[in-house]
């Protein structure tokens, strides 16, 4: 018999009973609730007169909607200007209030976007499986756990019956091998890997990451990879366990200790796939090919390296492709041929689920140091993942860092990568942006969004538009009076 | 949710691949608690020539006049026809909940994202995946035929196209039948499997405890 994949492992330990026809229910170990999708199916519980089938499995906190502003977060959820938004904020409050579900409140140090916080917490551990009404949750996967991300439906049904019905996906696994250049980071990884196999390459798959480049990774980086899994089409994306996944679970507040500690890191040690596990398809990377991204579009796919130019329609495979990419062309307002280091930008964004972790504010703050962002832009903004993420920033001083060159250093959320809030691109302005979708309007009506690293966003920032930060003199000296 | 049976409906085209889950409702009408009252700001963006927020009377709004759902032969259309990829992006209901408002029931398209595929028929929506060329010959044929109706047969899987064409479609049997009966999934997970999620959450706890807060 042949060996399992990592997802198979995942799927036969959770399968609670199949269907003749592939339809299957899979227990649910952990639930991650958050302030948009949950109201309805609260009510719907509520309506039907069910209770939550095992309250300790869910965990909430506010994160799309909140405000990122000191002044707005300090009156908590009454602070919040738009009602719209508070109410919903609000909701979430009463409903985990009333269920007694855990919940870290607006001001609670650990609030943050839910696909930090949970590895954060130690709350996504090896082997489970997670769910959130977030398609974003295919993030957890990086700790060789199965993450679905779901809709109200299937969060009412979670809620209800801790299962979700499911059938089996198919196995993909893509292979980045070798050594990454200086500066090229997880982000790139990803984007070169959307850009080869496309937004839908990865439907109805489960994403296995695999290969030297990304064990090479930290938790961080393959938290960024498997983030955008779902930009490849795939809701479920995953990494294997190994030491790396260990050393970040260990002590973290909710892993288990002591004897339970050791019994569960020998059952993750086998959260691998097998040497001779078959993948049904498989696509194969070149580390130190890739090349810094940046997408130039309103699709995730759409993007190139840095020192490549826009596209021409022309080259289009197909009449609907062609039509997708003038399309995209016209909303962007860029013409075929365009060198991307030419893009004039005017606000900078680096935050988001993707690229919001200490190591990404780092990277950037490695860029800033010293330098001033240039005054063709007209916002640059720093927004944390987490309160904790926040904090440690804070305790290394990059907030220093990134003040003096004239970011604003915001409050944890998920802010401008959707633009619930009052953060958001005006009609027409170019942003570099850490976060993961390049969707018309996605960070404000009319906005043009470009997805980077959060090293190539920081240096974005310091020039006004994007240039190479492999080519970047990271110790210049007299950068201040440059 | 409602009962989906046989069902004669006008066709819309929507030409254009990759439509994702942000052009079909914009993040600004995500902030209601509601399941309702989607519809006025399906295609929010493409729709009307100013930004929408929530709370408006979207009557009053400039209307694009060349975005295909303001177009007066496709009014009161039931049937979307789609290119590949269709609903991509992120998990929110609110899209499905947003085409069921409008008055859609059925999509068609080569291929649609997994998320968006599974929110529908949870709301009732019948998606049905075509291949390409089948769905270039629709897009065609709606365009050069006014009133272009579809007759869907669920039961049988079936489309009768007017010129008495019959198209055969698959779908998942589970999905066929909660459609045909309206049931909502919880109920049937519950009343069915109460028993064997108790007994694995049992083995469960037993060999990883870690995995429950209270062990
Ligand atoms: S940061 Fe962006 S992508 Fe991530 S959960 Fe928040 S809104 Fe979604």
């Amino acid at each position: 018999m042949a060996g399992r994949t990592l997802y198979d492992k995942l799927w036969q330990s959770h399968l609670v009973s199949s269907r003749e026809d592939g339809t299957s229910l899979i227990y649910i170990d952990r639930h991650l609730l958050h302030e948009v999708t949950s109201p309805q199916a609260f009510e719907g519980l509520r309506l039907a007169g069910r209770r939550p089938w095992r309250i300790d499995a869910n965990i909430a906190t506010a994160d799309h909607n909140v405000p990122t502003s000191a002044k707005e977060r300090s009156a908590g959820i009454a602070g919040i200007e738009d009602d719209v938004s508070r109410i919903q904020v609000q909701t979430l409050d009463d409903n985990t209030t009333s269920f007694g579900i855990e919940t870290f409140g607006i001001n609670d140090v650990r609030q943050g976007i839910v696909h930090i916080i949970g590895p954060e917490q130690g709350a996504t551990l090896p082997g489970m499986t997670v769910v959130c009404g977030d398609s974003h949750t295919a993030t957890h996967g990086a700790f060789g756990a199965l993450a679905h991300g779901i809709g109200t439906s299937e969060v009412e049904h979670v809620l209800a019956t801790q299962c979700l019905i499911q059938r089996k996906m198919k196995n993909m696994q893509v292979r980045v091998e070798g050594k990454l250049a200086p500066h090229v980071t997880a982000k790139d990884i990803v984007l070169a890997i959307i850009g080869r196999i496309g937004t839908a390459g990865g439907t109805g798959y489960a994403l296995e990451f695999a290969g030297s480049a990304i064990r090479d990774l930290s938790m961080e980086g393959r938290m960024t990879i498997c983030n955008m899994a779902i930009e490849g089409g795939a809701r479920v994306g995953l990494v294997g366990v190994d030491q790396t996944t260990i050393d970040y679970v260990a002590g973290r507040p909710f892993a288990p200790r002591g004897t339970q500690w050791d019994a569960a890191v020998e059952s993750w040690r086998e959260l691998v796939s097998d040497e001779d596990a078959v993948f049904d398809r498989v696509v194969t990377l070149d580390a130190a090919a890739i090349e810094p991204q940046v997408s130039w579009g309103t699709s995730p796919e759409m993007v190139v390296g840095v020192h490549e130019r826009v596209p021409d329609p022309a080259d289009a495979a197909d009449d609907t492709a062609r039509r997708g990419l003038e399309r995209a062309l016209e909303y962007m307002g860029l013409s075929a041929g365009q060198k991307m280091t030419d893009i004039r930008l005017d606000r900078v964004f680096i935050g988001s689920c993707t690229n919001a972790r200490i190591e990404d504010l780092r990277a950037a703050a490695a860029v800033v140091k010293g330098r001033r962002v240039a005054s063709s832009l007209k916002q640059a903004m720093v927004v944390p993942g987490s309160g904790l993420v926040k904090r440690q920033a804070e305790q290394e001083g990059l907030d220093r860092i990134f003040l003096d060159a004239g970011f604003e250093w915001r409050e944890a959320g998920c802010s401008m990568c959707l633009a619930m809030n009052a953060d958001r691109l005006g009609a027409g302005e170019h942003c570099a942006s850490t976060s993961n979708r390049n969707f018309e309007g996605r960070q404000g009506y009319g906005g043009r969004t470009h997805l980077v690293s959060p090293a190539m966003a920081a240096a974005a920032a310091i020039e006004g538009h994007f240039v190479d930060v492999r080519s970047y003199d990271y110790d210049r000296a007299d950068a201040m009076s440059a | 949710m409602k009962k989906f049976e046989r069902l004669q409906g006008l066709v819309a085209p929507l030409d254009r691949a990759n439509v994702d889950t942000d052009l079909i409702i914009p993040k600004q009408f995500l902030k209601s608690i509601k399941r309702s009252g989607f519809g006025p700001n399906l295609f929010d963006e493409l729709r009307y020539l100013d930004e929408g927020y929530p709370g408006q009377d979207c009557a009053q709004r400039p209307r694009n006049p060349d975005f295909v759902l303001n177009q007066p032969r496709y009014e009161g259309a039931s049937v979307l026809l789609a290119r590949r990829n269709f609903g991509c992006g992120s998990s929110r209901e609110h899209a499905p909940w947003a085409l069921e408002d409008f008055g859609f029931r059925v999509i068609i398209a080569p291929s649609f994202a997994d998320i968006f595929f599974n929110n529908a028929f949870k709301n009732g929506l019948l998606l049905i995946t075509l291949d390409d060329d089948t769905v270039e010959q629709l897009f065609q044929a709606v365009e050069a035929t006014p009133g272009y109706r579809l007759d869907v047969d669920l039961s049988a899987q079936r489309i009768h196209r007017p010129d008495g064409d019959i198209i055969a479609f698959e779908v998942d049997p589970f999905r066929k039948y909660c459609l045909e009966n309206g049931l909502d999934d919880i109920g049937l997970t519950l009343t069915d499997n109460s028993e064997a999620i108790r007994e694995f959450e049992t083995r469960h706890r037993a060999a990883q405890p870690w995995l429950f807060r209270d062990a």
